[in-house]
Order: C-alpha cells, then sequence, then structure tokens
C-alpha cells in the first residue's frame, strides 16, 4: 500500500469525526488522539520490530516481551486497585502465560525460535491474557461486593475463605471465558480474524493463513482459561486474613 | 437456676475499623445455659461484639475466652462450629429449604438425614413440607426460623442471634421469640441476641447488656431495664419504650 493510498484511507477517521460533531457525541478529541497515538504507535513498533528481525538478538526479544508484559500490568491492574498486590499478581499470571505458551510452541518445534513468530505470537498471548484479567478482575469485584452476606454466611457456618468465595470465584472465571468462547464459535462464518485476513492480504497461502489462525485460536483457549483461573487463585486469598476472616466485614 | 459458669468473658477488649473506635474497654461474661440481650442504639457496637465471639471479627486488643480458652487457640473453623450465629437478614443460598439445612454439613464434605432435617424443622415450628420449598418463597419470619435451624446443624454450644426479629410482624416476632425459649431449653444453649424491642429483652432474656456509643453502660438482670441506674440508659428506654 501507498503512503498516498494510506493518507486517502483517513476519510475512515473523517467520518466518526464528522458523524460525533453533527450529533454533538464530544468524541472528536478522543477520536483523534486515538488515531494519533495509533499511527505512532505502530509506526514505531513497524521500526523497533524491523531492527529486531535483522539483528536476530535474543536480549531485544526479552525486551520487547518485557515491555509487553508491563504495559499489560499497567493496563490490566486499574481493575483490581482494591485487591492487595494486584500488580505483582496480574505480572506473574501474564509471564506465566508467555511462558507456558512459548515453551509448547518452541518445545515442540510447532513455530521456529524467530523473532519473527515470537514477538507477534507472544503480543496475541499477552493481549489476549490483559483482557481476560480486566473481564475478570471487574467481574470478580463486583460479585465479591455484591455477595458480601453470602461469604459471610458460609465462613459463620465454618466454611473455609475457599468455600466461602467459590460461587463467586466461578461465576467470574466463567464470565470472562465466555466472550473467547463464543466468538470462537462463529469465527469464519462472522468474522475473518484480523491476523489472517493480513496474511491473505499480504498474499500468502489461504490455507497457510488458516492453519497459523487455528494455532492462535487454540492458544487464545488456553490463555483464556488458565489466566481467568490462575488470576483468580491468585486474588481471593488477599480478601481474608489467616483467622479466615472477610475482611469487608464490618 | 443457673450454675454461672462463663461461656463467653470479655476482658478490656477494644474493637477498631477504619480508624473508629467501635468497641471500648469491653469487659464482662455471658454465662452458660442463659439468654443475653444486647440493647442499645443503632451504631453502639452490638453486632460487633457477636462477630468477635465466633471470630468473623477480632480483637484489636484485650482477651475473650471461650469455655475458659482463648478465642485466638481455637480454629477458627472449629470456632465457628462451637459458637454458631443467625445473621441479621437470614440470608440463604439459592435452593431449597433442605439445600439450606444441609450447608453446615455440605461445607464438611458431609450429608444430612432427611429424619434429622425434619426434626430441625420442627424444633423451629416448620411443618416437614417446607423441606422441599424454595427459600424465595419464604416470608422473613420463616426465612429466620430456617436460618436458625441451619445454624443448629452444627450443635453449637453457644448460638448468637443478630437482629433475627427486627424485620418481622408482631405474629412472627412472637414466633421466634418462643422459639428462643425453646432452644435455650431444649438444648442448654448459651445464647446472646440482639433487640431494639426492650419489653422482647425483659419477657426473654435472663440477663441483659445495654451498649451505647461502643461502651457497656449497664449490665444484669433483664429486669434492670424497669429501673436503670444510669442516665443515658434511663434515656434510652424512656425513648424506646415510648
Amino acid at each position: 500500500m501507498s503512503t498516498l493510498a494510506l493518507a486517502i484511507a483517513l476519510i475512515f477517521v473523517l467520518i466518526p469525526i464528522f458523524l460525533s460533531k453533527t450529533f454533538n457525541l464530544g468524541l472528536e478529541k478522543d477520536t483523534t488522539i486515538a488515531v494519533v497515538r495509533s499511527i505512532i504507535q505502530l509506526f514505531a513498533v513497524g521500526y523497533i520490530l524491523k531492527f529486531v528481525f535483522d539483528t536476530e538478538s535474543l536480549i531485544y526479544i526479552f525486551l520487547m516481551v518485557f515491555v509487553m508484559i508491563v504495559a499489560a500490568t499497567q493496563n490490566a491492574r486499574k481493575k483490581g486497585k482494591t485487591i492487595k498486590g494486584i500488580t505483582w499478581k496480574i505480572a506473574l499470571t501474564l509471564v506465566f502465560m508467555e511462558v507456558l505458551t512459548q515453551s509448547i510452541l518452541l518445545g515442540f518445534n510447532i513455530t521456529p525460535a524467530t523473532a519473527q513468530y515470537i514477538i507477534p505470537i507472544s503480543g496475541m498471548v499477552v493481549g489476549n491474557s490483559m483482557v481476560l484479567a480486566i473481564l475478570f478482575l471487574n467481574r470478580f469485584t463486583s460479585e465479591v461486593d455484591t455477595h458480601q452476606e453470602q461469604t459471610e454466611l458460609i465462613l459463620s457456618l465454618g466454611g473455609t475463605p475457599k468455600q466461602a468465595i467459590h460461587t463467586q470465584l466461578i461465576t467470574a472465571i466463567k464470565a470472562s471465558m465466555i466472550p473467547t468462547i463464543e466468538s470462537q464459535k462463529t469465527i469464519g462464518l462472522v468474522q475473518l480474524p484480523g491476523m489472517m485476513s493480513g496474511q491473505i492480504i499480504a498474499g500468502a497461502s489461504p490455507v497457510q493463513a488458516v492453519q497459523f489462525q487455528l494455532l492462535v485460536l487454540f492458544l487464545l483457549l488456553t490463555t483464556a482459561a488458565v489466566t481467568s483461573i490462575m488470576l483468580g487463585f491468585l486474588c481471593y486469598p488477599t480478601l481474608f486474613n489467616q483467622r479466615m476472616q472477610f475482611l469487608k466485614i464490618r | 437456676m443457673h450454675n454461672l459458669n462463663p461461656a463467653i468473658h470479655f476482658n478490656k477488649v477494644n474493637f477498631h475499623a477504619d480508624d473508629k473506635h467501635i468497641l471500648k474497654n469491653i469487659t464482662g461474661s455471658f454465662y452458660e445455659g442463659t439468654i443475653t440481650s444486647l440493647v442499645g442504639p443503632s451504631g453502639a457496637g452490638k453486632s460487633t461484639l457477636l462477630k468477635l465471639c465466633n471470630g468473623l471479627l477480632s480483637a484489636t486488643s484485650g482477651e475473650i475466652h471461650i469455655k475458659d480458652k482463648k478465642i485466638d487457640t481455637y480454629e477458627p473453623v472449629e470456632l465457628r462450629r462451637i459458637v454458631g450465629i443467625a445473621l441479621q437478614n437470614a440470608p440463604m443460598v439459592n435452593g431449597t429449604v433442605f439445600h439450606n439445612l444441609e450447608l453446615p454439613l455440605k461445607l464438611q464434605a458431609k450429608k444430612l438425614e432427611v429424619k434429622t432435617a425434619k426434626d430441625l424443622l420442627d424444633d423451629v415450628g416448620l411443618d416437614e413440607e417446607y423441606l422441599h420449598r424454595d427459600v424465595r418463597d419464604l416470608s422473613g419470619g420463616q426465612r429466620q426460623k430456617v436460618s436458625i435451624a441451619r445454624t443448629l446443624v452444627n450443635q453449637p454450644k453457644i448460638l448468637l442471634l443478630d437482629e433475627i426479629t427486627s424485620a418481622l410482624d408482631r405474629v412472627s416476632k412472637h414466633e421466634i421469640e418462643d422459639l428462643i425459649v425453646k432452644i435455650n431449653k431444649k438444648y442448654k444453649v448459651t445464647m446472646l441476641w440482639i433487640t431494639h424491642n426492650l419489653q422482647q429483652a425483659i419477657d426473654i432474656g435472663h440477663y441483659v447488656w445495654v451498649l451505647m456509643e461502643g461502651e457497656v453502660i449497664e449490665t444484669g438482670k433483664s429486669t434492670i431495664l424497669k429501673s436503670p441506674t444510669h442516665e443515658r440508659v434511663k434515656q434510652f428506654v424512656k425513648g424506646e419504650m415510648e
């Protein structure tokens, strides 16, 4: 695609700004900021990726994955501010996901150990894990607040903290996983995934594009399940103290 | 007559939360086999005091003894089975009355016999047909009865009742009052209950504690509410009785 063609494509940015102004939605500033940021960030990452791919240095690969995890952690932690130590819990979950998925992919020789594969796949795993963490934390904190009496009841009858929070935990884990599972049910019918579309547009064989897309889908299923469950089991104990007291009881 | 061995003893107990001094230097005993009413205005610390007794909360300072043993020497789970509590709004888990009665045993991976469940319902004055009724279909009074029966499943030695009659109509209140006396006699269980109704406290309680702003202002036999000595208690009793 030429630079001129991309410039013409800015029409797709002008349309929402025009609509926002016409209908007084007040989203002109946010839309403009989002577009400017995405242009700068994507071009910057494009040049960085080119540099990293050319050098093939492990240090740069690690550095890029590190930056991804830090940025994702920073973004997700906002949703769980009420949970003690949420930052390291999210970071640990993301690191675990990255290590787990890359170990399987590289260990079984499913993908080559090159920056071209490791970095984009890491981006998808960490990005998806971040969204899952946000969905989970959002639902979990709301479930805990709404069902305080239930938690207190089970503790008062001689239940353990795990028993007292079990329903809320399972509800939040399921709710955070549903979007991933549901979107995969209609994939190919309703939507063509971005990565697959990008590969086809770039000239790759559709069958090869599908193979990689399937790999990504399988990865995302694992990411969804492991992220929610791991984060859930890291988070719930901080709601109780050593005397099995629910810290929200007054 | 009661033998006056302390089932619970408080010694200079304080409780703070969010920089608020909720209970101040509480000292005193609740005696085995007796019913003690906790009365006082809202925010006096009555519910907090109950929750300290079964370890849902811990004192900031001071000592609590349950049956001659320091409270923190009990495992929390063991303590909460010895000292049962029926919570204010009678929270229920989704399902039938039987599911709720079974809950304390289910938490220990045990099962409740249907016969035991029926006996418990009988104890609290509910017909056995209620066993398979959805808890959403119960009235406030029936929920409180199920809540008390559920607490009895653990066979507690001490039973704490947190304002269980506050949202009930007159008839249901009387039924619960009778139930409290019946359980106290049948199971010889020590009972602490919070009520805003001073007549209830006099009629049912053997003893009374009057709490105000986190302090125990007056204690003694429940009849002291008829002629309190402390000026603040006089004012409170006058206000409540009018």
